[in-house]
């Protein structure tokens, strides 16, 4: 009798990991500027040692301060994205919750306007922090309305994040509708998903929220197997079912909300990663949560490497990208699901 | 084993159980039956503290069902509920090793010996064969297999049972209450068990409580439960009660409004 086991997690994830560097490095060494791949990747090993023979001064620059950061950057977000959605879909029971059901991009997109329209776009540190105390603020009000009596009520919550953010895509209308042309290109690509901002120091802000709280959720992971059948069957089993909600809220809120502050709204990715895993690994969370978070950075990465390169030099906001392959990707999972399961 | 001390539970403003009171010793096979909002389901609820009563107590073993970890709960008290919800389908064996949860801590995966208690449930309730299915492609009784066999899992003392026969047809209820009645008399396993169906729990249970609006109208053996005065009383129709020609316990006929 198979079941999951901790070396078959340890197996697929570092599969997956695998997988993950080989695609951070074909992306390091893509771009509009041709540089040699064997190069490239001298140039990278040479950093990591802390050597500066390979390249010249502006392919080292290129290299290790644009495109590397950008692609871990990349990564980040995709891990959590993917896992932030897989949470959701579990803690609201619906499969077609994302990253964004609750509001909180709603939220950070509203923080990130202002900042444009204000003039601190052109910092790179206004705009996330705009965009993440927008974010933090729609948490905490969906959190209000979303509770009863001291619990969460997934339904209400899901209600009160879907109001709230109809109602902050309101503002986002007015102010779009009220921005020059200037601004309106600039907001235009945040709305859309952009990594051209990156920087190294992006990173370190948002990978402790996004590592801690994708840790949170993977303790949790089994408890959160058994939510997927309801509420009642979890007390069941023993699970404290008020704790799991709130954890799982509030992990999942803050890392879409830090993953959202450093490159603006990234569709599908949290929708689609998660299904497919499941489509191929089943749903258990034990195997779900790190599968999705490997596979949902390789997606990112590898999306935002065909939008920067495929029409170099200009650039496509990633979020046309996900979408473009992520949806037919996911039809073809769909058709072939009977296939898929019998790996 | 249970002793339920003049509990009563509302939800808002509404008394859904008032004042009730009874004990359940080891090893009995208890049924709760009564109309349509009786509170049937909400006793149970209470139970396993789902729901805590705003007044009077819950004993398990002579300790506050309030005082004991969820976890405990569940390795002691198992549960088979009404249909769950099936959103990411997980396979027989998946669901039967959930009921292990309890004895797991975070992140912590089954054991071998996890997956022989499973396997042994499994064997029980005669789902073994099909243990790779995926749950949303069983048909309702093998389901409710799957169900029973996850509670085995749990290694619990006691079993409560919420309308476990609702939907299924009567050769598998009859399967079903053969294998709960086994696991009674065999195991020792307690049990309480919800039912709308008044021949099935005058067949098997031991004791019957009869609920009426929350309060309880009568309890004891099904003879004394199950009269004609009783039943018409509680449930507002007409009824006719004999005695099973075989079992020679009370049985209950439905009867057309003044037809007769």
């Amino acid at each position: 009798m198979k079941t999951i086991t901790l070396r078959k997690v340890l197996t697929i994830s570092l599969l997956l990991s695998l997988l993950l560097i080989v695609i951070i490095l074909l992306s390091v060494t893509m771009g509009s500027v041709k540089i040699p791949p064997l190069r490239s990747i001298r140039i990278l090993l040479q950093s990591v040692l802390g050597l500066t023979g390979a390249g010249n001064e502006t392919e080292r620059t290129i290299i290790l301060s644009l495109r590397l950061p950008r692609a871990i950057l990349a990564g980040f977000v995709g891990a959590g994205l993917s896992v932030s959605g897989a949470t959701f879909q579990a803690l609201l029971r619906n499969p077609l919750a994302d990253p964004y059901i609750l509001g909180v991009s709603s939220g950070a997109a509203v923080g990130a306007i202002l900042a444009i329209l204000l003039g601190l776009g052109t910092f790179s540190f206004g705009l996330p922090l705009a965009s993440f105390v927008g974010a933090f603020l729609t948490i905490l009000v969906v959190f209000y309305f979303g509770r009863q009596d001291g619990k969460i009520h997934p339904n209400t919550l899901l209600l009160a994040g879907v109001i709230i953010g109809s109602f902050l895509s309101a503002l986002i209308m007015f102010f779009l509708s009220v921005s020059q042309r200037e601004e309106l290109h600039t907001i235009i690509f945040w709305l859309m998903g952009d990594f051209s901002f990156s920087n190294a120091r992006a990173i370190l802000i948002i990978s402790p929220y996004i590592l801690s709280g994708v840790f949170l959720l993977y303790l949790r992971s089994r408890q959160l197997n058994l939510i997927l059948s309801g509420e009642e069957n979890a007390v069941q089993l023993g699970v404290d079912v008020e704790k799991l909600k709130l954890i799982s809220y509030l992990s999942a809120s803050l890392i879409t909300a830090a993953s959202v502050s450093v490159c603006g709204l990234i569709g599908f990715v949290g929708l689609i990663i998660p299904h497919s895993v499941r489509l191929i690994f089943g749903p258990d969370h034990r195997l779900l949560i790190p599968s999705a978070a490997l596979l949902g950075a390789s997606f990112l990465v590898a999306s935002d490497t065909f939008a920067r390169t495929l029409l170099a030099p200009v650039e496509l906001p990633v979020g046309v990208v996900t979408a473009a392959f992520g949806g037919p990707f996911f039809i073809y999972l769909l058709r072939t699901r009977k296939a898929v399961k019998t790996l | 084993m249970i002793e339920v001390n003049s509990i009563s539970f509302r939800y808002h403003n509404d008394w859904v159980l008032q004042d009730i009171s009874f004990r359940v010793e080891k090893g009995e096979f208890v049924g709760v039956i009564g109309p349509n909002g009786s509170g049937k389901t909400t006793l149970l609820k209470t139970l396993y503290r789902l729901l805590t009563p705003q007044k009077g107590e819950i004993l398990l073993e002579l300790v506050p069902v309030k005082k004991i970890d969820r976890a405990d709960i569940a390795k002691r008290i198992a549960v088979v509920a009404q249909e769950t919800q099936l959103l990411f389908p997980f396979s027989v064996l998946e669901t039967v090793l959930m009921g292990r949860s309890p004895y797991l801590g975070h992140l912590t995966f089954e054991s071998k010996e996890d997956l022989e208690i499973s396997k042994k449930a499994m064997e029980w309730t005669k789902i073994l064969p099909f243990y790779e299915r995926p749950m949303d492609e069983l048909s309702g009784g093998e389901r409710k297999r799957v169900f029973i066999a996850r509670a085995l899992a749990q290694q619990p003392e006691v079993m409560l049972l919420d309308e476990p026969t609702a939907n299924l047809d009567i050769h598998h209820q009859i399967d079903f209450l053969d294998l709960i009645l086994t696991l009674n008399r065999e195991r020792g396993l307690t049990i309480v068990m919800a039912s709308h169906d008044m021949n099935i729990a005058s067949e098997f249970c031991d004791r019957l409580i009869l609920l009426q609006r929350g309060r309880i109208y009568k309890m004891g053996s099904p003879g004394e439960v199950i009269t004609k005065e009783n039943i018409e009383k509680v449930y507002g129709c007409e009824v006719w009660v004999d005695q099973n020609p075989i079992s020679g316990m009370p049985r209950i006929s439905l009867l057309k409004k003044g037809g007769h």
